[in-house]
C-alpha cells in the first residue's frame, strides 16, 4: 500500500441496486469479450485485440462514478472502457469488423474505439500517448471554468514512459483536474512490474509529483467504484489531479497473438480466486439482493444484446473504397 | 475565460517592421480577437520567448493564457491536443525543430491521427510553431531543418513563412484551420525586416507564391532560403538569365498548381532546400515535377540542399553546408548549359 494520504471521507456502501447495476456492466463486459475470442477465432475480428477479461472492475467502477459531461481517455485494452462509458455494443463491434457502422468506420478496430459525444477519447495504442492529451483536456476545462473531470486510464507498462512523468508533473503543478487510474496488471505485456521498475510501488511515486495518490483493489468493483468516487468529488472539489492505482490481473493473454510464456499458470489460478464477478455475486446472494433468477434474466438480456450487434455487424455494410481518403483533414474547412 | 471572439483588432499603423514583430503582432490580435486563443511553451512567458517573439506579451494577456511550460515537449504539445479537443485554439511554441523530436509521437501519432482514426468525429485545431535552419553556428543539435519530414505526414499543414506579410498574416488563417498546422519559423529570419501588409486577414495558406516574375528558370525556395534564392536571382539577371522565384509557403499540401505552371513556362527548375537532400522535400518537388512536367523540361530538375553532415559548428563549415547562392547560380546556369 501507498505511504500517500488518500482523500479523507466517509466512506458510504454503494446501495444495493448499484451494486447489482455494476455486476450487470462486468458480466455485459465479460460475455462481451468472451464472444470476441469466438469472432477473431472465425476471423470476424482481426488485427491486434486485447481483452479485459479478469479486470472488468477497473473499467466498471471508474465509469461508474463520472458523468455524462467529464471527459474519459482510455487505453487500447479499452471495449471495457467503452462499453462502461456508454458505446453501444453494435458501433463497437461494428468497428471490430471494420464495418462503416463502426464508431470510427471501420478506420480505428479493436484499439480505437471514439465517442465524440460522450467525450471518450480513445482507444489510444502508443503506451503513455494518452496522458498529455488527458492533461490539456482538463486546462481546457480550467481556462473555460468547467467543473469537470477528466479520467485518464492507462496502465503500469505506461507508468514506465517518459510521458506519464511530464503528464504528472505537469497536471500536478498547473493543479488540473485529471485523474489518473492506473490499471496495473503487473505486465507490461509480458514484462513483471518488478523487471520494468526499479520501485514498484506506482502510488508513492505519483505522489512524489505533488498529487495525492493511493491504491485500490482492482479486483474489487465496489472498492474500485469508491475510489473513483472519491477521485471524482476530490477534483470537483478544485483540489487537483489524482492518482488511484487499481490492482489488477488479466486471466488472458496481452493480446490474440500472445503465447503467455511468460506467467506461471499458478499465478493465473491463483489470481482467479480474485475474480470480480462471481466474487460480488456471492456477496450479493448473500444479502439476499440477488437470486438466480436475477442472474439467469441477465444473462438472457445480455446474450440477446450481444446476438443484435452480432447480426447488425454482419449485415453492416463495409466503407466503401471511394471513402478511403475521408477524414484526414476536416471537411468543412473553418474550425467549429 | 469567455468564450467570445469579437471582431478583428485593427492593423497597427507601421509600414514596416522584424519578422519577430510581425509573429508578435499576430499573436497579440488572435489573443484579442478569440478568448480561446492562449500561447504555451518553453520560456514564452517570463523570459519573453526563447528568440524574443513573445516579450511582453505575459504582461498584456496573464499567466494563463501566456502559459509557461517546463521542458516537457511531449507532455505540452500533448496537452495542446487535448486542449484543442477541448474546444480551445491553442499556440504551442517549440524552441526548435530539433527538440519538437521529443513530441514526435503527440504530432503523429494524435495530431495527425485523430481525425481518421476516429472516423472524422475528433478534430484537433492545434497550431504549432517552432524555429528551425542553420547558420547561427548552434552546431547539430540546434541548427536542422527537418520541416520536410512533417511535410510527409498526411493530415498536417505545415507552413514556412518567409516573409514579414506571412509572419504577420499565416497565424490567424492557421488557427481558423479545424486542423493541426505547424508553422516553421526560420531562426535567421527573426531580425529580417520588411512591409507590414494593412490588412492581414488577407493572406492564405493554401499557395505558393511567385517573389519574382521571370522566364528561363524557376527557382523553388521556401524559409531561410527564400532569400538565398533572390541573391541568385540578382545575380543570373547580370549574367542574362531571368529566373523566377517562387516561395513554397505551405510545404504540406503542396501548390503544384503554381510550381507546374512557372516550370511549363520556364522549363528548367532548381530547387533549394536547408534539408538534407535524401528523402527530403526537394525530392518530392522534383519527383511531381517530373510526373506532371516531364515534357516541358529542357534540363533535369536540379537541387540545392544542405550537405548531407550533421550541422557543424565552425562558421566556414557550417556556410559550406548550407545552400549559397552561388551555388544556385551554378546549378541554374549549368541547366541553361553555360558555366559561370
Amino acid at each position: 500500500m501507498s505511504t500517500a494520504a488518500k482523500p479523507r471521507r466517509a466512506r458510504t456502501k454503494p446501495s444495493t441496486d448499484d451494486r447489482v447495476a455494476l455486476l450487470r456492466e462486468m458480466l455485459r463486459i465479460r460475455r462481451f469479450e468472451e464472444t470476441c475470442v469466438q469472432l477473431y477465432s472465425t476471423e470476424k475480428i482481426r488485427g491486434f485485440m486485447h481483452l479485459c477479461i479478469g479486470e472488468e472492475a477497473t473499467a466498471v467502477g471508474v465509469m461508474s462514478a463520472l458523468t455524462k459531461d467529464d471527459a474519459v481517455v482510455g487505453t487500447y485494452r479499452e471495449h471495457g472502457q467503452a462499453l462502461a462509458r456508454g458505446m453501444s455494443m453494435t458501433t463497437v463491434l461494428a468497428e471490430m469488423f471494420g464495418k462503416q457502422t463502426g464508431c470510427s468506420r471501420g478506420r480505428g478496430g479493436s484499439m480505437h474505439l471514439f465517442d465524440a459525444a460522450l467525450r471518450f477519447y480513445g482507444g489510444n495504442a502508443i503506451v503513455g500517448g494518452g496522458l498529455p492529451v488527458a492533461v490539456g483536456l482538463a486546462l481546457a476545462d480550467r481556462l473555460r471554468g468547467q467543473k469537470r473531470v477528466t479520467a485518464c486510464v492507462f496502465g503500469d507498462g505506461a507508468f514506465a514512459e517518459g510521458e506519464f512523468h511530464e503528464s504528472a508533473n505537469l497536471a500536478a503543478l498547473w493543479h488540473l483536474p485529471v485523474a489518473f487510474f492506473c490499471e496495473n496488471n503487473f505486465y507490461a505485456m509480458g514484462t513483471a512490474l518488478a523487471r520494468e521498475h526499479a520501485q514498484t510501488d506506482l502510488a508513492m511515486r505519483a505522489a512524489s509529483y505533488g498529487m495525492v495518490a493511493w491504491t485500490a483493489d482492482g479486483m474489487d468493483v465496489v472498492a474500485v467504484a469508491d475510489a473513483a468516487r472519491r477521485a471524482a468529488e476530490f477534483i470537483r472539489a478544485g483540489e487537483g489531479p489524482c492518482f488511484v492505482e487499481l490492482r489488477t490481473y488479466r486471466f488472458r493473454a496481452h493480446s490474440m497473438y500472445d503465447p503467455d510464456r511468460y506467467r506461471e499458470k499458478a499465478e493465473i489460478e491463483g489470481w482467479r480466486h480474485h475474480d470480480p464477478i462471481p466474487a460480488l455475486t456471492a456477496t450479493l446472494r448473500d444479502d439476499g439482493a440477488l437470486t438466480d433468477a436475477d442472474l439467469a434474466r441477465f444473462e438472457k438480456e445480455i446474450e440477446a444484446e450481444i446476438a443484435d450487434a452480432v447480426a447488425a455487424a454482419e449485415a453492416a455494410p463495409l466503407e466503401p473504397v471511394a471513402e478511403l481518403t475521408r477524414f484526414v483533414t476536416s471537411e468543412h474547412r473553418s474550425a467549429p | 475565460m469567455t468564450m467570445t471572439v469579437s471582431s478583428p483588432a485593427p492593423a497597427p499603423a507601421v509600414e514596416t517592421a522584424t519578422y519577430r514583430e510581425a509573429l508578435r503582432a499576430a499573436i497579440r490580435e488572435a489573443m484579442t480577437r478569440d478568448d480561446r486563443v492562449f500561447l504555451m511553451g518553453e520560456d514564452v512567458g517570463r523570459y519573453g520567448g526563447c528568440f524574443a517573439v513573445s516579450m511582453g506579451l505575459l504582461e498584456e494577456f496573464g499567466p494563463e493564457r501566456i502559459r509557461d511550460t517546463p521542458l516537457s515537449e511531449s507532455a505540452f504539445v500533448g496537452a495542446g491536443i487535448g486542449a484543442a479537443l477541448g474546444g480551445l485554439r491553442p499556440i504551442v511554441e517549440i524552441m526548435t525543430v530539433n527538440f519538437s523530436l521529443l513530441a514526435l509521437d503527440q504530432i503523429l501519432n494524435n495530431a495527425a491521427t485523430v481525425l481518421h482514426m476516429s472516423g472524422g468525429q475528433l478534430n484537433v485545431p492545434l497550431v504549432i510553431r517552432m524555429t528551425t535552419g542553420a547558420g547561427r553556428q548552434l552546431a547539430a543539435q540546434h541548427s536542422h531543418s527537418l520541416e520536410g519530414w512533417y511535410a510527409h505526414i498526411p493530415g498536417l499543414r505545415i507552413l514556412a513563412p518567409a516573409t514579414v506579410a506571412d509572419a504577420r498574416g499565416m497565424l490567424w488563417p492557421a488557427l481558423a484551420d479545424p486542423d493541426p498546422v505547424l508553422i516553421f519559423e526560420n531562426g535567421g529570419l527573426y531580425n529580417s525586416s520588411g512591409p507590414l501588409p494593412a490588412d492581414p486577414a488577407t493572406i492564405d495558406i493554401e499557395r505558393a507564391a511567385v517573389r519574382r516574375p521571370g522566364d528561363d528558370v524557376t527557382i523553388i525556395a521556401y524559409g531561410g532560403t527564400l532569400a538565398t534564392a533572390l541573391t541568385a536571382a540578382d545575380q543570373l539577371a547580370a549574367q542574362g538569365m531571368s529566373a523566377e522565384v517562387i516561395d513554397l509557403r505551405v510545404l504540406r499540401p503542396l501548390d503544384d498548381e503554381t510550381l507546374v505552371g512557372s516550370v511549363r513556362r520556364t522549363h528548367r527548375a532548381v530547387i533549394v532546400d536547408e534539408g538534407w537532400r535524401s528523402g527530403s522535400l526537394s525530392a518530392e518537388i522534383s519527383a511531381r515535377l517530373v510526373e506532371q512536367a516531364f515534357y516541358d523540361l529542357d534540363a533535369p530538375v536540379a537541387r540545392v540542399c544542405s550537405a548531407e553532415v550533421p550541422m557543424p559548428y565552425a562558421r566556414h563549415l557550417e556556410q559550406a553546408a548550407l545552400p549559397q547562392a552561388a551555388d544556385v547560380v551554378a546549378a541554374a546556369l549549368q541547366l541553361a548549359g553555360r558555366h559561370g
